[in-house]
């Protein structure tokens, strides 16, 4: 008889035999994820001289159905660290709880002090090693994450990391259609490393906004609620339930195809 | 009954004819000479306190932390064989892993008191193994808020009950110790290890089940009670190691951590004073009696 604790309170293999595992196994193959389900859209983020200001909305999509008005991309990891993400909601709920657990074992280790605790840029490593290591499998979490915090060098950091385990880093960043109508707008702002260093935060906040802005204009999987967190070395300041102001859609008029002016 | 020689003291599994494990007493004198660990139930808090004896000047002052952490929100610490001390806490963080896997929060400090429980009397059962050598203090907070599910996105439907009672008291400091024997049960203050006779008696004087000392108080306390409970043992040297668990409100917001290093000096300095106060007391006393002479 086997005595080892890793038998107690099983049936005992001599007498019942091995367990029969095989009716656990299904006739068809295995199946990964060929398209996300649940999305989120568009996420921008921008290096400003202190830190840096990432936003996303709070909109979750079923197709073009807005299903979930209240859905929290934003999350907070540590005291330097912020993630926003932009694809499947329910791997970004896996990843949550992966970082949480990487969070109760780093805690283990009675690592109190700022310095040992993990940075924006390892928490990037990180998740750009989950990521690839996925995608090898054929097995991909849907999502494209903009990591933003303060880097070990006490640096403003931001970075991206995609379904493929692609990294990117720049002073401006966003995700899905923010790339394509975003991005630009920031870049004018920040088009290199040097002009973050010209950055004051209320610069930053207000380009973020402005590209919300113009994001839920263009894109029609987007809301006008969303999340803004600004991080710097003072910590980690997030707001969750913001709402687009001084919306104009005058421009809309002149858009041929627009309401019930059909051509 | 004696248990030498009568063979009843040679497997787990086995009773003497008087109804005794003799191999689990066996344990509990592993414990007797451990130092001293303490646990205080504040009402704002769990302080937990280690008399570290220094096996080897060669080892690096205030390394090596006995006190562990498991989840964010529970401290274990125990007295007796450590590698068995280091075995617990792994089964302790293995289980609050396990529970956050199922459930998608924290593990009650009472279920995870519960579970490594039944690990340990596990190992009073089976001849394959032998039981843990240590007694351990399991200290830690509920949440007295409602703590957000691992991975929530949302913040549910706005109306209606969602299943809570109003008024329902959630959350609080607590303490527990288990016995070699898986026994466990929880305290007001909880004291193990080589001095723990003194220091049981220290905490029944502070009357704790009254849930008027502060954790601030608690600290202090913690801290004379080890100094007084290694007066037996006075020719070790010995570090005091010492954490704590406050309420969301407190200190450390709900999660374990260490003394922050001021405060632990402090309580030491206020715990060396009494001490000394103490035996000054004791002399004059002496004084008296020569005079009455």
């Amino acid at each position: 008889m086997n005595h080892f604790p890793q038998a107690w309170g099983r049936p005992r293999d001599d007498i019942y035999g091995h367990y029969n595992s095989s009716y656990l196994q299904t006739a068809n193959p295995t199946q990964h994820t060929q398209s996300p389900v649940v999305t989120g859209t568009s996420v921008v983020a921008i290096k400003y001289k202190d830190g840096v200001v990432i936003a996303a909305d709070n909109l979750a999509s079923y197709g073009s159905l807005a299903r979930f008005t209240d859905v929290k991309r934003l999350r907070k990891f540590n005291s330097s660290t912020v993630l926003g993400f932009g694809g499947d909601v329910s791997d970004m709920q896996y990843l949550d709880r992966l970082l949480n657990d990487l969070d109760v074992k780093e805690n283990y280790s009675h690592a109190d002090d700022e310095a040992s605790q993990l940075s924006a840029n390892n928490l990037h490593t990180y998740l750009s090693k989950v990521m690839y290591k996925r995608r090898t499998d054929f097995n991909p979490l849907w999502n494209h994450i903009l990591v933003a915090g303060i880097s070990s060098e006490s640096e403003p950091f931001l970075a991206s990391v995609d379904l493929l385990g692609t990294t990117f880093s720049s002073p401006s960043l966003a995700t899905g259609y923010g790339a394509h109508l975003a991005q630009p707008i920031m870049r004018k702002l920040v088009p290199d490393e040097e002009a973050v260093k010209g950055i004051s935060k209320e610069q930053a906040v207000d380009v973020v906004k402005e590209c919300m802005k113009v994001l839920f204009y263009r894109d029609a999987r987007s809301m006008d609620g969303y999340s803004i967190a600004v991080i710097s070395k003072e910590g980690i300041e997030i707001k969750e339930n913001e709402k687009l102001e001084n919306q104009s859609w005058q421009f809309a008029e002149r858009i041929r195809g627009y309401g019930t002016q059909v051509n | 009954m004696t248990s030498i020689g009568t063979g009843y003291d040679l497997s787990n599994s086995v009773f003497s004819p008087d109804g005794r494990n003799f191999q689990v007493e066996y344990a509990v004198k592993a414990v007797e000479n451990g130092g001293t660990a303490v646990g205080i139930r504040c009402k704002d808090g769990v302080v937990i306190a280690l008399e570290k004896l220094v096996t080897s000047k060669l080892m690096k002052p205030n390394a090596n932390k006995r006190i562990a952490t498991v989840d964010r929100h529970i401290g274990v610490v125990s007295s007796g064989l450590v590698p068995d001390g280091r075995h617990f806490v792994v089964r302790a963080r293995a289980e609050a892993a396990e529970w956050r896997k199922i459930y998608k929060a924290p593990i009650p400090v009472h279920s995870l008191a519960d579970r490594v429980g039944q690990y340990v009397q596990a190992h009073t059962l089976y001849s394959s193994v032998r039981p843990f050598g240590i007694t351990a203090i399991v200290g830690g907070w509920d949440s007295e808020t409602e703590v957000p599910v691992d991975g929530q996105v949302g913040s549910g439907p706005s109306t209606g009950a969602g299943g809570k009672k109003e008024g329902g008291k959630h959350g609080g400091p607590f303490l527990y110790m288990i016995e070699p024997s898986g026994l466990f049960w929880g305290y007001y203050g909880a004291a193990t290890g080589k001095g723990r006779q003194t220091a049981k008696s220290e905490l029944e004087k502070l009357d704790l089940a009254a849930g008027t000392l502060t954790l601030e108080q608690g600290v202090k306390e913690a801290a004379r009670i080890i100094y007084v409970a290694h007066e037996d043992s006075k020719d070790k040297e010995f570090e005091l190691e010492m954490t704590w668990i406050s309420s969301l409100s407190g200190p450390t917001k709900g999660r374990h951590e260490e003394v922050p290093k001021e405060i632990r000096e402090e309580a030491e300095r206020l715990a060396k004073k009494s001490l000394d106060d103490d035996d000054d007391d004791e002399e004059e006393e002496k004084k008296d009696d020569k005079m009455e002479e």
